[in-house]
């Protein structure tokens, strides 16, 4: 049975409002393309936005930022018309006139585009196809022209500077490139609005960088960007203005004109307060017992018919958080999954020892039962159960802990769920609201609990903070800290540096399946892992 | 707030799963109206429920399979065929009831494991695998009933599973009425109420939330009513059929199984997200096996209810089942998306199909037209659980 929903105010502080700052001057005209003002938008029990005003100039790349769930994506869902007008109250002026789209295809008509965190290409077709889906050349009215297709889908690559050929099947590209793909695509339907949903969260350093040109490049031809990012770094190399959500309100719009755009301005406007160190202090402990040990680790996918791990020696001590740092795609996820069981079904050679005694791991279950955890990278995909409710997700692991002879008891989960919810601070009236309703950060939350409730010696947690807002961030670092002290072990994939700068003791670099050097936290810098991730 | 306030509010809040109860009470009505009333006899209630049993089962079996994302099309001559098998037994090796049953259901679940083999090891396509089971039992049928044609089976036993009801005791009071089936409906109420007390109670020494007091006693007399209603209608026939013994028995086990124990959370973990469920220490393989295996077993029932039904074993025989069990488990809520669905409500969608048949049947509309109105309530009973879906919580 739900309840009336209360969205609590995150940290409960002030809410600062300034009032809207528009450039004035430079490369950037002072004419607004998009004017939003005053949008109200309720869902049954919340009010997701409530008298929003956002207001883009013509040209400029505008960011939005926000925690998770202060109503980011619901402003760009009613820009997109994804939520139409007369679900919203208030008014969206775009090139002058109020419009009012009834659905996406409306606002695409007048050119907005939105690409989203989750792409929407259709990996089994080439990439000529997907860019011109749902917008053929035809030849005639029934029949597609597929040769000024290619043709015209190799100008459009060209322009988001991608080098492929355009007859490759989008699923042999890498997530950068298909990121790439879409933008070319939203270019080939002539788009002035061009809307980007977290890009950069599933990408590299280096596509991030490619991306964030290609926006530069997009600016120079007069396209319009709004940018959503939880990469504070990047917001402030790239914005023009910055527009700050919180709790569903207008916080502030600050400029780079006037050099209002700085890291700690930004935190200290999504949260309400400022952080002053967004890595919590921990002593770092020294303790010998090995709780983890992995010898001459050696993995073979038979799917993609190639080693992905070679001779990979790493271990891990009691109460120690380590860190394993490289680049996506070097096989830090596959090391994880390989360790934890072995659920994609690699050959596997070498011995892994838990409190120095050998372990043979061949399902997640004899991994869960030998102490360890595996919280997934992607939440939505291998981590949770969306369509189910928190309490069921928490306990999925460790059923048998609340059952009696297979009988599951309904009241002691919804105990231990409510716990947890109080414990970790997951953010819901409810334990009995389902996970898809959540927002990211506390979905990832309700992850770490389900892995926390199997009572393990060793975490891993792979990207913990993936696509969370700072606040979030930040108790989830708090809470490792408080594990480590417990005497729990934590392995920590991440492709943030300052992350596994900010919480590791050890440091693990892994490139293309190796290890390529292990680093004590007082030796470690951005830098050398870089080289040694990148070498 | 008020009691009205109140009521709407769990509707609303529940819409989807008091929905089928609805349709159903609705359609029920509508054929006690054009009937004049025979919709609603003691006689065409008794045979209604007798007809519905053998797709019940199945339905119930098909709603985990569905819940998997699998699906299982063999069922159907599955059980035909094992029927065959079993008044094969019967009437060539004079194998007696009682021992053929229980080799039958083995069977049954064997059949089910086999076509698991190649969905769990192998990851072929359960649509395909069963569409291959369809055909190979397709022609088991036809090769065993290929000398004799349709097998009379006379084990009276066998036969009562099908037509028989369960004994009365000669009290002397209230004539004509079958004493036995009514003290069983005291005592399903009875049941009914200690148990909604008692969770009730629980849930309130651990502080949760429970339905309104108002709301709370007006759905233990409504369902209370509902089921002194149906008593009193059987009683006033034959009493309680062994068939519905016998369906009432498996919703039973499958429906504790389903909600209560870790077996069944492990079936919707699954169908919910497989690679979640594999990740969080979950035998997704171990789990195929055992609902496919179900399937198979309840397939056996079905065919063991429906041969014991005709008395006879035909070349026929489950020509069309799985269709009937698939539609019954959509009607009922179950989600081809697959992690949802209650083998409750693939119960009501069976009688809410069977229903139409009958009611149809009685007002002698054409078969072709039958067939029509069955195809419109299936597709509008999935896009109300579509659309409510969309907007539930």
């Amino acid at each position: 049975m739900a309840l009336a929903v209360i969205v609590p105010a995150f940290f409960g502080g002030k809410i600062v409002m300034n009032t809207p700052i528009v450039n004035k001057s430079g490369t950037t005209s002072n004419t607004p393309i998009l004017e939003m003002r005053s949008i109200t938008k309720t869902f049954p029990g919340v009010k997701a936005l409530s008298d929003v005003t956002f207001q883009v100039a013509q040209g400029e790349i505008h960011c939005l930022c926000g925690e998770n769930g202060a109503g980011k994506s619901t402003l760009m869902k009613v820009l997109s018309g994804v939520y139409p007008h007369g679900e919203y109250t208030g008014d969206i002026v775009f090139g002058g006139a109020v419009q009012k789209f009834a659905t996406i295809s409306d606002s695409e008509k007048v050119g907005i585009a939105i690409i989203y965190q989750e792409l929407a290409l259709i990996p089994e077709m080439t990439i000529y196809e997907n860019i011109f889906l749902g917008n053929e050349i035809k030849k005639n009215s029934f029949m597609i022209d597929w040769n000024e297709t290619i043709k015209q889908a190799n100008e459009a690559i060209k322009k988001v500077k991608l080098s492929v050929n355009p007859e490759a099947k989008v699923k042999e590209l890498g997530v950068g490139k298909q990121q790439l793909v879409e933008i070319a695509k939203a270019l080939s339907k002539n788009v002035k609005l061009l809307i980007l949903d977290e890009p950069t969260a599933a990408l590299n350093e280096d596509d991030s960088k490619n991306l964030l040109q290609l926006m530069r490049d997009l600016k120079g031809h007069g396209v319009t960007c709004i940018l959503i990012s939880h990469k504070l770094k990047e917001v402030v190399e790239i914005a023009d203005s910055v527009t700050i959500l919180r709790d569903g309100q207008t916080i502030c719009t600050l400029s780079a004109k006037k050099g209002e755009i700085s890291e700690p301005a930004l935190i200290k406007h999504m949260v309400g307060r400022e952080i002053d160190n967004i890595y919590p202090k921990r002593a770092h402990k020294r303790s010998d017992e090995v709780v983890l040990e992995v010898k001459k680790w050696n993995a073979y996918d038979p799917n993609l018919g190639r080693d992905i791990l070679k001779d990979v020696n790493f271990n891990i001590k009691k109460g120690e958080i380590i860190g394993f740092a490289g680049l996506m795609g070097s096989g830090r996820t596959e090391l994880a999954k390989s360790i934890f069981g072995n659920p994609g079904g690699y050959h596997l050679k070498g011995q892994i020892f838990i409190k120095s005694k050998e372990a043979h791991l061949s399902h997640p279950h004899e991994a869960i039962s030998a102490g360890l955890a595996y919280v997934t990278e992607d939440r939505k995909g291998d981590g949770l159960i969306l369509m189910q409710d928190i309490k069921q997700n928490i306990t999925l692991a460790n059923l048998w802990e609340i059952a009696d002879r297979g009988i599951v008891n309904g009241n002691a989960e919804i105990k231990i769920a409510t716990e947890y919810r109080s414990s970790i601070n997951i953010k819901t009236p409810t334990v009995e609201q389902r996970v898809s309703n959540l927002s990211g950060g506390n979905q990832q939350k309700v992850s770490v609990a389900k892995w926390l409730f199997t009572k393990p010696n060793v975490l891993i947690l792979d990207e913990p903070t993936r696509g969370i807002d700072v606040g979030a961030k930040f108790e989830i670092y708090t809470l490792m800290n408080k594990l480590v002290e417990q005497g729990m072990s934590i392995i920590m994939i991440s492709s943030e540096l300052p992350e596994v700068l900010g919480m590791s003791d050890r440091i693990y670099v892994v490139n293309a399946g190796r290890i390529t050097g292990e680093l004590p936290i007082e030796k470690a810098t951005q830098e050398n892992i870089m080289e040694l991730a990148t070498s | 707030m008020s009691f009205t306030q109140n009521l709407q509010k769990v509707l609303k809040e529940n819409i989807r799963e008091y929905g089928m109860y609805i349709a159903l009470f609705v359609i029920m009505a509508i054929f006690a109206v054009t009937t004049k009333g025979t919709f609603i006899s003691s006689r065409n209630i008794a045979n209604l429920l007798n007809q519905t049993g053998y797709i019940a089962v199945l339905a119930v079996g098909m709603t985990l399979v569905i819940v998997i994302r699998h699906i299982d099309l063999s069922v159907g001559f599955l059980a035909g065929f094992l029927g065959a098998v079993a008044a094969i037994a019967m009437k060539t090796w004079g194998v007696p009831a009682i021992i053929i049953i229980p080799v039958v259901l083995a069977l049954g679940a064997l059949a089910g494991l086999i076509i698991a083999y190649p969905v769990a090891h192998l990851g072929v396509p359960s649509f395909v695998t069963s569409l291959a089971g369809w055909l190979i039992y397709r022609g088991a049928i036809l090769w065993v009933t290929a000398g004799t044609g349709t097998i009379i089976i006379t084990d009276p036993v066998f036969t009562a599973i099908g037509n028989g009801f369960i004994p009365d005791i000669p009290l002397g009071i209230l004539p004509g009425v079958h004493k036995v089936t009514l003290l069983l409906g005291l005592i399903g109420i009875g049941l009914f109420i200690y148990s909604e007390f008692s969770s009730r109670k629980q849930k309130e020494a651990y502080n949760f939330e429970v339905l309104p007091q108002n709301i709370f006693f007006l759905k233990l007399a409504f369902v209370s009513a509902l089921i002194a209603a149906v008593t009193w209608v059987l009683a006033g026939y034959n009493g309680l059929s062994w068939t519905v013994v016998i369906v009432l028995i498996v919703v039973a086990i499958y429906h504790f199984v389903t909600t209560q124990t870790v077996l069944g959370r492990h079936i919707y973990a699954v169908g919910g997200n497989p690679e979640a469920a594999k990740l969080s220490g979950i035998n997704v393989n171990r789990i195929i096996f055992i609902v496919f295996g179900s399937m198979g077993m309840l397939s056996a029932l079905s065919g063991i209810l429906f041969a014991a039904r005709l008395k006879s074993a035909t070349t026929t025989a489950g020509t069309l089942f799985e269709l009937d069990a698939i539609a019954a488990a959509y009607v009922g809520g179950v989600s081809a998306a697959g992690g949802v669905g209650k083998v409750t409500g693939s119960i009501i969608g069976a009688l809410v199909m069977l229903s139409l048949t009958s009611g149809m049947n009685l007002m002698s509309i054409d078969i072709s037209a039958q067939y029509m109105v069955r195809g419109v309530v299936l597709a509008a009973a999935v896009i109300f659980d579509v659309m409510t879906r969309t907007s539930g919580k």
